[in-house]
């Protein structure tokens, strides 16, 4: 511990990737929490079969800006609507959601009425990621 | 409330949010330090080192199952290391965690440049994990292999984690990895070559000088949650060999002597560069020393002097 390290305040983006439920397939996880990290961020990656109480605990201890939801397994209507109320429970609103996944359209606008920030399916360039995760975390 | 007195009361969101200041804030986070500060400095800190992937992270795990269900309070401070490049970081050491719900409090902190295997913040981590009352910290350091000195200052007690089939890791060990471990690990003991690892890990420690405290080298499988009540008897063993040592009370004061010194380094740096701003000659002092017109030492001690 030297005193030459700088003491001024910077904090980087806080950004947890869960993924709930019990589908087995992180591969997009992980190419999206490299993105985030390369950008600049800190990844809390939580591994794979996440219960929505897990990822709301360590979203809660980690202290995080974003909680990013990948879901595979088709149950994004029961998973991330657990983990929205369960947020909001323990008075962490200010803590932002996207999901990711392969999701129908009516189902994501359904997700966005709870207050998912942002849907990104299969196909979503990182970069398209990266700017959306600075972007609401700027705005908040 | 202020954060302080919320953490003392055990408000886990407080204690995430004074986390958050001693990481990104340290100066706003100095009057949750001071308030919490007297309940601080009781229980265990447990630091586990070693190389990328041996397992500490597993180690850890079953540590933590192990000491609750002996009725401690489990906190966990996670190290990984963050880019030198972009500043980000990949927290992976949740991966291994098993879902404990609220009862362990675990957080993953990026090194942020600092070096040693350590973040900085970690000793202002560690006293708010104390102020929450959580009497037993696992601490596990970046794997780095030898560099990871640091987490000797503030462990009680300091694990290294190996695994078999090592053969020329005879080199690690001779890179000072002997000298920190109070407990050593062979993990993976599942795999071959682990009765080795063990006899030439114990032949070397011997070569060592005589100590009051013998490291003892135990065989695990973490993954399984094999060996690891062992691993936690070694912990409370040496923790009373340490609170029975006559010099554990000189080594409170050099703990004190180096928090005092960092403090200072800090303050002084702070004033003085402040000053300079204000006084708005930084830049150009600055601009004199990367032209070699002026050396730091020199600009180091004028700035100084302008300060007083
Ligand atoms: N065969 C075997 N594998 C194990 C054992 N313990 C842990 N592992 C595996 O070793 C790998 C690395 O484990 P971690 O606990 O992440 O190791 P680590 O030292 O924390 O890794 P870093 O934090 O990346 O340095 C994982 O795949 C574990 O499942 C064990 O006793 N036997
Ligand atoms: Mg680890």
């Amino acid at each position: 511990m030297t005193a030459t390290e700088d003491r001024e305040g910077t904090r980087p983006i806080r950004v947890l990737i869960g993924k709930p439920g019990l589908d087995g397939h992180d591969r997009g996880a992980k190419v999206v929490a490299r993105a985030l990290r390369d950008a600049g961020m800190e990844v809390i990656y939580t591994g794979l079969h996440q219960t929505p109480e897990e990822i709301v605990e360590a979203a809660l201890q980690e202290d995080v800006d974003v909680v990013g939801l990948s879901i595979l397994s088709g149950a994004h209507l029961t998973l991330v609507p657990a983990v929205v109320d369960l947020l909001r429970l323990q008075h962490m609103d200010d803590v932002k959601v996207v999901v990711g996944g392969i999701i129908p359209e009516e189902d994501a606008e359904a997700l966005r009425k709870l207050g998912v920030r942002a849907v990104f399916g299969p196909g979503t360039e990182t970069d398209e990621i990266v700017r959306f995760t600075r972007e609401c975390v700027k705005r908040a | 409330m202020s954060m302080g007195k919320s953490i003392l009361a055990g408000d886990r969101r407080a204690l995430a949010r004074a986390l958050t200041l001693v990481e990104s804030e340290p100066r706003a986070a100095d009057e949750i330090i001071a308030e919490v500060y007297p309940h601080t400095g009781h229980g265990i800190v447990v630091g586990v080192t070693g190389a990328p992937g041996v397992g500490k992270s597993t180690l850890v795990d079953k540590l933590a199952g192990q000491f609750l269900a002996r009725g401690r309070k489990v906190g966990i401070l996670a190290v990984d290391p963050s880019s030198p490049f972009t500043g980000g970081a990949l927290l992976g050491d949740r991966v291994r965690m098993e879902g404990r719900g609220s009862e362990v409090f675990m957080r993953s902190l990026a090194s942020r440049g600092h070096l040693g295997g350590l973040a900085r913040a970690t000793p202002r981590a560690i006293q708010l994990l104390q102020a929450f009352g959580k009497d037993l910290i696992l601490l596990e350091t970046v794997g780095a292999g030898q560099s990871e000195v640091d987490v000797m200052g503030f462990a009680d007690t300091t694990i290294v984690v190996v695994v078999p089939g090592l053969g020329d890791d005879v080199q690690a060990f001779k890179a000072g990895i002997l000298e920190i471990g109070d407990i050593f690990v062979v993990n993976k003991s599942d795999r071959p070559g682990a009765d080795q690892t063990m006899r030439e890990l114990r032949q070397m420690l011997h070569m060592g000088p005589a100590r009051t405290w013998q490291p003892p080298v135990l065989a695990a499988q973490a993954q399984q949650d094999i060996g690891i009540a062992e691993i936690a008897d070694a912990i409370l063993r040496h923790s009373e060999v340490r609170l029975s040592d006559p010099e554990q009370s000189a080594r409170r004061v050099q703990e004190a002597e180096r928090l005092v010194r960092d403090a200072l380094a800090d303050q002084l740096v702070q004033r003085v560069v402040a000053r300079s701003k204000a006084e708005g000659n930084w830049q150009e002092v600055l601009a004199a020393v990367a032209e070699r017109r002026l050396d730091p030492v020199r600009a180091a001690r004028a700035l100084h002097a302008e300060a007083e």
